[in-house]
């Protein structure tokens, strides 16, 4: 991403909309620009805000002398007034950043858009984790804080080294050299995204011991862990998981519940339901 | 697409939010999955959501490509529901949020009489979303917890700005954007409302709640007692 710098007028507007803060005014140009380093290609700033158009060197003049007269106004927060941020083309490595960063972009890996994992939000029809089985989703630099994938690779080969088995149809793993050692490709390790999420599952009686090691690697990295776990229900839609977590001292209050509504097709088919019950 | 998992607050924060969305899995239940996600949507449509969207084309609140520059004055923009629903032209994540429980167990009732045979779930408290399963004669399938942040925490802002931005999961409400809302709620500069709608504009998936959001806004205007 690059923003104009004819275009802009340094309203500012896009500096507090940047998810990690990759935008300032250059006082020795009086322009907006973006520390290439920092950003992640999210896109928030060129797709998230409204558009006026305007011509650049009116609203300049317009902006110095309300500066001269010291007139404050007080536009709408979220508007590019001269259309000034322009996407740039990515080539490879640059191009992870956006795939883990741009929600509304699929990922190659896994065919779905956001972080391009489907969790236990499909399980009614996937069956990923059984009973008695526990999915880990490990999520690295959310809310806001963004992460490299060298720090990523810090919880994949711990957790490699307990013999977890990475899911397969997972983003991150499409970035592994080895899964079997959680080793990441060399040639993205730098690359800083806004946020990436790992799975893996395993058996409800190995989750106090993976909770303990995600927790000692997550506090040597500089960035932040987000962790959720999950569980497939019994019959009578309960699970041993939440007194598991409760005895481990976890407080598990929010989180997403599958309806089980879900179903495969017959081979062949096509459901004549589809939009009948409108 | 974890992006209302891990959602900051208290339990009692939770008390209005309610995301519930749809979504068809890959070369399994996809092929003829758009009619069906219409469908999901015109049904939460007559339960009051106060937001939805599609994960791919944008929620109720969307940024304007062409915006008149009066909107700094007045600034209108209707909420074109139907065009939503038109634009769905693929397997995508759905989405409707929900502020009630009552309105949230009538909607789970007429998506489990619709048999739309997609994947659905509830995102929000576990005993309230377990509650509403039991009422509306549903047994849940799998739950999947949210265990909370880790790791370097110092480097996250405060808890009501956590609270706002965290509603958009993607990231895309800034920190510094939730914060920059609440200080010109305290100011005087916008409403609840009218700094709600700014920072949902930028949730991609409309699972932003701008009932919560209206609530946090208020809160932080009295400095969060």
């Amino acid at each position: 991403m690059r923003i104009d710098q004819w275009r802009c007028v340094a309203c500012g507007n896009c500096l507090a909309v940047c998810p990690v803060g990759a935008i300032h005014i250059d006082p020795g140009v009086g322009r907006a620009v973006i520390n290439e380093d920092a950003c992640v290609e999210c896109y928030n700033c060129f797709r998230g805000m409204s558009k006026e158009h305007l011509f650049p060197p009116m609203v300049r003049a317009i902006r110095r002398v309300a500066k001269a007269f010291r007139f404050r106004f007080d536009p709408e927060p979220d508007i590019c007034p001269t259309d000034a941020i322009v996407p740039t083309e990515l080539g490879w490595p640059r191009v992870v950043r956006r795939a883990f960063s741009d929600p509304v972009v699929e990922h190659a890996a896994t065919g779905i858009h956001g972080r391009g994992t489907e969790e236990v939000k499909t399980n009614d029809v996937t069956h990923r984790v059984g009973e008695g089985e526990t999915g880990f989703v490990v999520e690295f630099g959310r809310p806001g804080v963004g992460v490299r994938f060298h720090e990523i690779q810090r919880m994949t080969r711990a957790l490699a080294e307990l013999g977890v088995e990475f899911e397969k149809k997972n983003p991150v793993t499409s970035m592994m050299s080895d899964p079997k050692r959680g080793e990441i490709r060399e040639d993205v390790l730098n690359e800083k995204i806004l946020s990436a999420i790992v799975e893996f599952k395993t058996t409800l009686e190995r989750v106090p011991e993976l909770l303990g090691r995600i927790e000692e690697v997550a506090e040597g990295l500089s960035t932040v862990v987000a962790l959720g776990v999950s569980t497939r229900c019994d019959s009578a839609g309960q699970s041993r998981l939440p007194d598991l977590l409760a005895g481990e001292g976890y407080t598990a209050f929010r989180g997403k519940t599958n309806l089980g509504l879900g179903r495969t097709p017959p081979a062949g088919s096509v459901d004549p339901r589809g939009g009948s019950a409108s | 697409m974890t992006n209302t998992l891990h959602r900051y607050g208290d339990a009692e924060s939770f008390r209005d939010d309610f995301i519930v969305f749809a979504m068809p899995t890959r070369g399994v239940n996809d092929a003829d999955c758009v009619e069906k996600l219409r469908t999901f949507l015109r049904l939460a449509l007559k339960h009051h959501p106060v937001n939805l969207g599609d994960a791919r084309k944008g929620g109720l609140y969307q940024p304007t490509p062409r915006l008149n520059p009066s909107a700094h004055w007045r600034r209108q923009e209707p909420l074109r529901t139907d065009e939503i629903l038109e634009r769905i032209d693929g397997p995508t994540t759905v989405s409707a949020v929900f502020d009630n429980r009552q309105d949230l167990v009538a909607f789970i009732e007429e998506l489990k009489a619709a048999d739309l045979g997609l994947s659905i779930n509830i995102s929000g408290l576990r005993d309230e979303a377990n509650r509403c399963c039991q009422q509306a004669g549903i047994t849940r399938h799998s739950v999947e917890y949210s265990l909370g942040f880790r790791g370097q925490m110092d480097r996250l802002p405060e808890r009501p700005v956590l609270e706002l931005s965290t509603m958009c999961g993607h990231g895309m409400i800034s920190a510094n954007f939730a914060k920059k809302m609440m200080d010109w709620v305290k100011e005087g500069r916008r409403t609840p409302a009218e700094a709600a709608r700014s920072a949902a504009r930028f949730c991609v998936c409309g699972v932003f709640n701008m009932t919560r959001a209206q609530r946090i806004l208020e809160r932080a205007r009295h400095g969060n007692p």
